[in-house]
């Protein structure tokens, strides 16, 4: 009997540290990272993101033009590639036939398994000589418009947008297709049953769904703002905050790709890992709030059918 | 009267969000269908014996290879998953054993956690912890970053397929006087190895392609190396210094490297797809 506890602890304590050790690494990142950043957080404090000097030489660093092309091109990338996740997801999930959904799958899960630096190939060498003819071919009036003003460079805002929304489409569609499967199959069939058509069937599940939804684009968000490769290559990596989607800028991820191993001395080095510290803080916040929709959206299917069963069948009597 | 043009704008309606739907779809399988169009292309008429059997050419030459990548790409992957394979499943083993406990739920929480950090960042770490106290980027240093990006896969994965295994296998093995540990290693486990082998092979798939986080571990290296202290090249760091360079002769290695990364990913997701499909037949059958 004796032997058997010793056993049962051993197993436990022995599989346990384990368990601990992939904990330790999450802690370990945060803050390794803040310690590492130290010099470069007490020299400029909030000032490292409020300035937009980034002058290694000089010892000047301020990083806003890299927090700004990252959440610009994060959001962009989003408003291309949500629709279309979506569209995926609804035809997958609801409309296509039996046969063709497992291969659609297949297709939608290949876009996410084509490693970065491929779309960042593909992205230099065919994507961007395509934008840069759609660029130069801007009509005249349109180029006072704030967003497309600039010389037409091919690299820039654009090419990057482009690039990470074909990137966020597969996460994005796939937890969104996960979502639209855990709505109980009786939603739709009130639907159709008040006379619904197929559109407003799909509406009343997308509504059913909704937090998971939410969830599903945040988690898209958080691939996009730390997407490193493929957005260097195309970018055009000039610090500059510019609302036009023909300039070329930076991201947060870009500059500590292409910078890390010039850092010559110790400030500089600080100042890159502090935005590596930020980058790391933010799809962190991103990640638990996308987690939690989608966690949320569990729970209410699990409490709804009781809690509305109860007044139905009150109503019944 | 009204009523039949609501109705039929309501039809119309329908229609037309089907029919985009479907536009979605194709439009997401265009760039997918370029991609690997210009990656097979561009790719096959640039692969050659040579680029598999020889060292880069100094600049200005054409020909040479990337024989030292495509190693210097197994070894940091290996080192990589030697590390995270056994943590990754034993961690699996405490979150499924242990469902409900604080540490149980911290685990799957911090695998979800590291599942979503930038893969650039977890550079910076192993940087950080690999580079710096040793002051030289190492092959090493490569394998621990990689280590932790495969970690939330394996982890995940092991612990969501121990869970399937049916409670009546546990517990026969329970029942004929076998202790936890043995019950989980030798009955458990076993059940649900094709699964957990894929989801090692998913964490390899992903990270055979990864850049990013070797930028600054593992390095770049002109020469083959077998010193796992020294820094190595790889060959996703090689195709991204190709790329970004002026040569054209570099550009057309680039697309070869490109080629070879895209059918060791797609032969780890094959490989896995049919691991899952075993699996699902297994389960169907008990």
């Amino acid at each position: 009997m004796k032997n058997t506890r010793a056993d049962y602890l051993l197993f436990r304590v022995g599989t346990g540290v384990f368990a601990l050790l992939v904990i330790t690494v999450v802690v370990a990142i945060g803050w390794e990272l803040g310690w590492q950043s130290r010099l470069s957080i007490k020299a400029f404090g909030w000032q490292f993101w409020q300035t937009g000097t980034w002058d290694p030489v000089a010892g000047q660093f301020g990083a806003r033009p890299f927090i700004w092309g990252t959440l610009y091109s994060s959001v962009l990338a989003l408003m291309i590639a949500t629709p279309i996740a979506l569209g995926i997801a609804v035809y997958i999930s609801e409309l296509a036939p039996g046969w063709l959904q497992r291969p659609l799958v297949f297709l939608t899960e290949l876009l996410a398994a084509i490693p970065s630096i491929v779309y960042g190939l593909w992205g230099v060498f065919v994507l961007v000589p395509y934008v840069r003819q759609l660029e130069a071919s801007t009509p005249e009036w349109l180029k006072s418009v704030p967003l497309f003003t600039g010389p037409p460079l091919g690299v820039g805002m654009l090419s990057a947008a482009l690039v990470l929304s074909i990137m966020v489409i597969p996460f994005t569609s796939s937890i969104a297709r996960e979502v639209l499967r855990a709505v109980p199959q009786a939603q739709r069939e009130g639907a159709y049953a008040l006379g619904a058509t197929r559109w407003e069937a799909i509406r009343m599940a997308l509504f059913y769904a909704r937090t998971g939804i939410v969830g599903a684009v945040m988690l898209g968000f958080g691939r996009a703002l730390g997407e490193t490769m493929a957005v260097t290559m195309v970018i055009g990596n000039t610090p500059q905050v510019s609302t036009s989607l023909y300039a070329p800028q930076y991201t947060m991820a870009a500059v500590i790709a292409n910078e890390f191993t010039e850092a010559s001395d110790e400030l500089y080095l600080h100042a890159l890992i502090e935005i590596g510290l930020v980058l790391f803080v933010m799809t962190l916040v991103i990640n638990m709030i996308s987690r939690a929709f989608i966690w949320s959206l569990g729970q209410q299917g699990r409490r709804r059918p009781s809690r509305r069963a109860a007044p139905a069948a009150a109503e019944g009597v | 009267m009204a009523a039949g043009v609501r109705d039929r704008w309501r039809r119309f309606l329908s229609h037309a969000i089907v029919a985009l739907c479907l536009v979605a779809v194709l439009l997401a399988l265009v760039p997918l269908a370029m991609v690997l169009f210009y990656v097979m292309s561009q790719g096959i008429t640039s692969l050659n014996w040579a680029f598999f059997t020889h060292m880069p050419a100094p600049v200005g030459e054409t020909g040479g290879g990337m024989a030292n990548g495509i190693l210097g790409s197994l070894m940091v992957t290996s080192l990589g998953a030697v590390v995270a394979i056994p943590v990754g499943v034993m961690a699996g083993i405490y979150a499924s054993e242990y469902r409900g406990t604080r540490l149980a739920n911290g685990v799957r929480f911090a695998a979800d956690t590291l599942n979503g950090v930038p893969s650039i960042v977890i550079g910076v770490f192993a940087y950080g912890i690999a580079v710096l106290p040793f002051k030289t980027f190492s092959a090493i240093a490569g394998g621990v970053a990689l280590a932790i990006m495969m970690l939330p896969l394996v982890t995940r994965t092991t612990e969501e397929l121990l869970l399937l295994v049916p409670s009546s296998l546990r517990e026969g093995a329970l029942a004929l006087g076998a202790t936890r540990a043995r019950a989980v290693f030798t009955v458990v486990v076993p059940a649900a190895l094709p699964g957990i082998m894929t989801g090692i092979l998913l964490a390899l798939a992903r990270v055979s392609g990864e850049t990013a986080p070797l930028l600054f571990t593992a390095f770049n290296n002109r020469f083959f190396n077998s010193d796992p202290r020294q820094p190595i090249s790889t060959l996703t760091v090689q195709v991204y210094t190709y790329a970004i360079s002026p040569y054209k002769d570099w550009h057309r290695q680039a697309w070869a490297g490109a080629l070879v990364l895209v059918m060791m990913v797609l032969t780890c997701s094959l490989l896995a797809r049919v691991a899952t499909a075993r699996m699902e037949r297994m389960q169907r059958g008990s």
